[in-house]
């Protein structure tokens, strides 16, 4: 096992080379950059990262993918929790059909739903909110959540439900002190996703927004395009996109692996 | 045997309900304006199905298909059997693991339209690292706004540096649920390196093989973002794939007609070839 140790390591520096060269481009100045070839920042400038700490068009952006993102996660989880209980644990008319539905879902091209998701959500006025950016990742994020959860559930032996119901427990007690505590590491990798890909997501976030829920990500594209090339800016803009998401895979390191193995996923 | 009941619909019904208003209202529009032809002011004019019949004769169409098939093609060639060949040589146990497993994960939490922007400014020619290093010290031709081939390799390039990683990640679970005792008998019968592979380690990750290959062929089938940020579907139309070509027809153009019918036979596609995957996987699980 030894010898072959160098594949991952070089597979991960090939991984960090582009993040590399974007950090490093974050603290040059725009001068530099265009200037020529620098492996390095040669003098060394935060004025990238004091424009977006500063301009509230730029920190606003953060502000408003973290919460339509947040938003999402935990309706996504909430609403799945008990449906992939379902799933689990019943027979019921018509439950292998609306699971395959449901995965059909997670397959739409989001460009074939920009237009009629611009004109549903305009039409129930929530367009430019946070809530309507939430609400169009859970066709996604649902899907993924109760294929995850439903996983973990599957893995849990019916014999809980039952010793917990003799014992007395009604159901909402069942769920909420037993059931679920046993099932966190699969909570954790559901919410992990859902927040994974309403993050990285744009084309329906950016579609579906205007001034006031703009996200991040569309911040970036408009600047890059109307103040010409500040590829300085657009450079430290993207390295704090970064952050969020080490943060929270941080959070779950162990229960990545784990939960995927212990899971159906 | 799971016991039927009726009543777990109540348990389905947020989802139902939440996964409807955002599915099905949308969809029932698309194809509204599949069969109309529309000359704004909110005129409609019934159409029939000659936007599916122009779309399935329209050599544009073929061409960005085509595209979008050689584009999957390829990146699952790739992305599969290294991302398998990754997850093998991953240690099994210590802190090593955690590391590997954050910084490799690391991509996939990047918004798109970054990735996109940043292997942008990876690959200029003359000063991004990517670029500079082909075009200077390696002295090979490298401008990706000009060779359509090198366009091509680029994008291939960062959706593997995007992607690959889910297929370790999935790989590696399926092996660490390998217990020892297999790999101990393997060796006492004195099995290779590679009959351990074959027989022992490949069925086990069979599962979570099938589910790689269905997310991986799902998501680079419905790419949009980063190659729209990066090249812009050029030089020329050399990149531009399905869902690049829908957008510039639905929003640049606003020929609604058209880009609804292409999207309905677009989602049929990806649907095909998702319940063919799905159904052979529920297959091998029973």
């Amino acid at each position: 096992m030894q010898k072959r140790s160098w594949v991952p390591i070089i597979y991960i520096l090939f991984l960090m080379l582009p993040i590399y060269w974007l950090v490093a481009m974050s603290f040059k100045t725009t001068g530099e950059i265009l200037s020529g070839f620098s492996l390095f920042p040669q003098t060394w400038t935060f004025d990238n990262y004091r424009v977006i700490f500063t301009d509230p068009t730029w920190y606003w952006g953060y502000f408003n993918s973290i919460i339509y993102v947040s938003l999402n996660t935990v309706i996504s989880i909430i609403v799945a929790l008990p449906a992939a209980y379902a799933f689990s644990r019943y027979r019921f008319l018509g439950d292998k059909q609306l699971f395959f539905w449901l995965l059909t879902n997670r397959m739409a091209p989001a460009a074939v739903f920009a237009l009629p998701f611009f004109q549903l959500y305009s039409a129930v006025n929530l367009f430019d909110t946070h809530i309507a950016v939430a609400l169009a990742h859970l066709l996604f994020n649902i899907p993924l959540a109760v294929w995850i959860l439903e996983g973990f559930m599957s893995g849990v032996p019916k014999e809980l439900d039952e010793t917990a119901f003799v014992d007395g427990y009604s159901f909402p007690r069942f769920f909420t002190k037993i059931f679920l505590p046993t099932i966190g590491a699969g909570v954790g990798v559901a919410a992990f996703f859902c927040f994974m890909f309403s993050w990285v997501e744009l084309l329906l976030a950016k579609t579906l927004t205007a001034v006031y829920a703009k996200p991040i990500a569309a911040v970036m594209t408009k600047t890059a395009s109307s103040a010409g090339y500040e590829l300085g800016l657009l450079a430290a803009a993207g390295t704090l996109t970064i952050i969020p998401g080490a943060i929270v895979i941080y959070f779950v390191r162990h229960n990545i692996a784990k939960g995927f193995a212990l899971g159906r996923v | 045997m799971k016991p039927s009941y009726q009543k777990a619909w109540f348990f389905v019904l947020p989802v139902l309900v939440l996964v409807a208003f955002n599915a099905l209202i949308p969809m029932m529009t698309v194809v509204n304006y599949s069969v109309q032809e529309t000359f704004g002011n909110n005129l409609f004019f019934w159409q029939g199905v000659d936007w599916f019949e122009k779309l399935l004769n329209s050599d544009r169409f073929h061409a960005a298909l085509g595209r979008q098939f050689l584009f999957t093609g390829i990146i699952l060639a790739i992305e599969i059997p290294l991302g398998v060949a990754i997850a093998l040589a991953m240690p099994r146990k210590g802190v090593w693991v955690s590391v590997c497993l954050v910084l490799m994960a690391l991509p996939m939490l990047i918004p798109w339209n970054v990735v996109g922007a940043m292997w942008n400014i990876f690959t200029l020619p003359d000063i991004g690292l990517l670029g500079y290093f082909l075009n200077h010290v390696l002295g090979v031709d490298y401008n990706m706004t000009q060779s359509p081939l090198a366009a091509w390799m680029t994008i291939v390039a960062m959706d593997v540096w995007h992607w690959t990683s889910l297929v370790v990640l999935l790989s590696y679970a399926g092996l660490v649920s390998i217990p020892d005792a297999y790999y101990q008998a393997a060796k006492i019968d004195g099995a290779s390196n590679w009959a351990v592979f074959r027989y022992i380690q490949l069925p086990k990750m069979k599962r979570v093989l099938t589910i790689a290959i269905l997310l991986r062929f799902m998501d680079s089938f419905n790419i949009y973002t980063e190659i729209f940020v990066l090249t812009g579907g050029g030089p020329g139309n050399s990149t531009t794939l399905l869902s690049i070509d829908l957008v510039k027809i639905a929003l640049g153009q606003f020929d609604l007609g058209p880009a609804a019918a292409m999207s309905l036979i677009y989602f049929a596609i990806t649907l095909l070839v998702s319940w063919l995957f799905y159904t052979l996987m529920m297959r091998n699980e029973t």
